[in-house]
């Protein structure tokens, strides 16, 4: 199953910029589907196709757009069930950092047969951690990106992530997307201020 | 507290087991977990008599000291009555040593996804304590299953809107072709009896010609219209061809009401039908046959005759109805209505 980064870009831009907007960007993409689902499989270049147009529509690089829409995916109201899936993964922000390698195993024991990328949390200093993360669907590290600094935000935690530079320097920008993304997150305070309210069990209440 | 040398503290025992209750020979709490503790309140408070605040379920009769060490080992069900719920709680007890018992005890199934109403934290939970996921597992689930059943929803509105479509005729909206046959053949395999009416149009080429098709369009939504206006709900009514039509009546055999419906079908569609300023004029020519004819019921059959019936009508000059008539039994034909039309044809 590779709807899921499909149905998220739909989600994201329909529900951020409207339905219109969404339907250019399919326009864009020269696609013939416009809605999609979670469980059904498309072909392996729509998820790109739909990166590249989304890009060329709002004008912005295609990893940005993809930061936004990992941030999109914790922060905003609509996915609730998602933010407290991921809180699951530890108490507070570097509890989660360290989960982090476990979570694509988390979503395929509920979700199983979807395509996710691995990903690799390491401690190098007791405030300072490297996550790399790698595979497919294609620019999923820049989500990750955009996902890890909403999930700091909502433990409340203080911390800087970077994206690293490969050897050859300046990764990101233009297009194409990196394969494998490594990133250093420097956590100064893991509690720097009240992060978002969560109760155990409360997600099927 | 423990064989060969093995002591536990309370704190320690309380990070091991953060659900367990230690009591006493008689059955008087000397100790319980954080977690059990958030869960039940001052009924697991030191001091208190364990059966004051906690209820064994299953096995039952498990109501005194004896009893619970009896069962030392095996598995207990237990209920704990608080102010506006009642949590179920399973584990078992073991002996200790010094007539002393450990209960370590879970969360019932029940009341796992709410966690008993308490607003325990993950600190609350050993790490080897698979509850947590549990809990994880009953959100994702929850998520996957919003979403298999959103995608069911639309492949079956899809599947509806096909099928509709597959045996609806598009400009009257009735049955086509095959709405019929398929009623037709559940009807015969329920073993109900009925009587089929094919029903033509009288001149409707020459409306079409006269007029265009856009007027005979209009003539054609205007008679599925009125056939239906004249038949029940139970009975089908379906555009079978240019402007050929169905109608599937079960249950209904009797040659009088048949000869009424009939009648009415030939005055309904005699009357003009407006189309803008002009008036496009029709009639109808009926052919009648009844299932009860054949042993066992052959819709094919049936279909022949009700056609050969219908151009009998045609034959006898339009604008009137004609049974099939199986030419072994009574008259039921109209006064006047040459019978052996119908027969003639039969072959």
């Amino acid at each position: 199953m590779n709807g899921l980064a499909a149905r998220a870009m739909q989600r994201f831009v329909t529900d951020t910029y409207g339905e219109a907007l969404w339907r250019r960007v399919i326009g864009e993409a020269r696609l013939s589907v416009s809605a999609f689902e979670v469980m059904l499989c498309y072909p392996e270049d729509y998820a790109p196709r739909i990166v590249a147009a989304a890009a060329t529509v709002f004008g912005r690089p295609q990893a940005d757009f993809l930061e936004d829409l990992g941030t999109w995916l914790v922060a905003d109201e609509r996915n609730v069930p998602i933010r407290r899936l991921l809180r699951y993964g530890g108490a507070d922000f570097t509890a989660f950092l360290e989960s982090l390698d476990d979570l694509p195993d988390r979503i395929r024991l509920a979700m199983p047969g979807m395509v996710l990328p691995r990903l690799r949390a390491r401690t190098l200093a007791p405030d300072l951690y490297s996550v790399t993360c790698s595979g497919s669907p294609p620019g999923v590290a820049h989500v990750l990106v955009g996902l890890i600094r909403a999930m700091a935000d909502e433990y409340g935690a203080l911390a800087i992530i970077e994206v690293e530079d490969d050897e050859e320097g300046g990764a990101r920008d233009p297009a194409p997307l990196a394969e494998a993304v490594r990133l250093s997150v420097s956590v100064p305070s893991a509690r720097y201020f009240e992060g978002r309210d969560f109760h155990l069990g409360g997600g099927t209440r | 507290m423990m064989e060969a040398g093995l002591k536990l503290r309370a704190a320690e025992l309380d990070a091991l087991m953060p659900m367990h209750v230690a009591v006493d020979s008689h059955a008087r709490i000397v100790g319980a977990g954080r977690a059990l503790r958030r869960i039940t309140g001052p009924r697991a408070a030191v001091g208190q008599d364990f059966f004051d605040g906690f209820r064994v379920l299953r096995p039952e009769g498990v109501e005194t000291a004896q009893a619970l060490f009896n069962r030392a080992g095996r598995a207990l069900t237990i209920a704990v009555p608080l102010t506006l719920r009642t949590v179920t709680l399973r584990g078992h007890l073991v002996r200790i040593g010094g007539g002393a018992g450990l209960l370590n005890l879970a969360l019932g199934v029940s009341d796992l996804p709410d966690l008993g109403g308490a607003d325990l934290t993950a600190a609350d939970f050993a790490p080897t304590d698979p509850t947590l996921d549990m809990l994880y597992l009953m959100e994702a689930k929850e998520l996957a299953f919003a979403e298999s059943r959103r995608l069911i929803r639309r492949l079956q509105e899809a599947k509806t809107r096909a099928e509709e479509a597959a045996l609806t005729d598009a400009l009257t909206g009735l049955g086509n072709r095959r709405a019929l046959d398929l009623i037709l053949s559940a009807t015969i395999a329920d073993g109900q009896s009925f009587a089929l009416c094919h029903v033509d149009l009288d001149y409707f080429k020459s409306v079409n010609d006269s007029l265009g098709h856009a007027a005979g369009d209009a003539v054609l939504r205007e008679v599925a219209e009125r056939l239906s206006a004249v038949v029940r709900a139970s009975d089908t009514v379906a555009r079978v061809g240019g402007d050929e039509f169905m109608l599937l009546l079960p249950g209904m055999l009797e040659v009088d009401r048949l000869e009424e419906i009939a009648a009415r079908i030939v005055g309904e569609l005699g009357r003009p039908v407006p189309f803008g300023e002009r008036t496009c004029r029709i009639s109808a020519s009926i052919g009648i046959s009844l299932s009860t004819d054949y042993d066992p019921p052959d819709a094919n059959r049936i279909i022949a005759d009700a056609d050969a019936a219908l151009y009998a009508s045609k034959g006898a000059g339009r604008s009137r109805h004609m049974f099939h008539d199986p030419g072994h039994r009574r008259d039921r034909g109209p006064p006047g209505e040459p019978l052996a039309l119908g027969q003639a044809r039969r072959d």
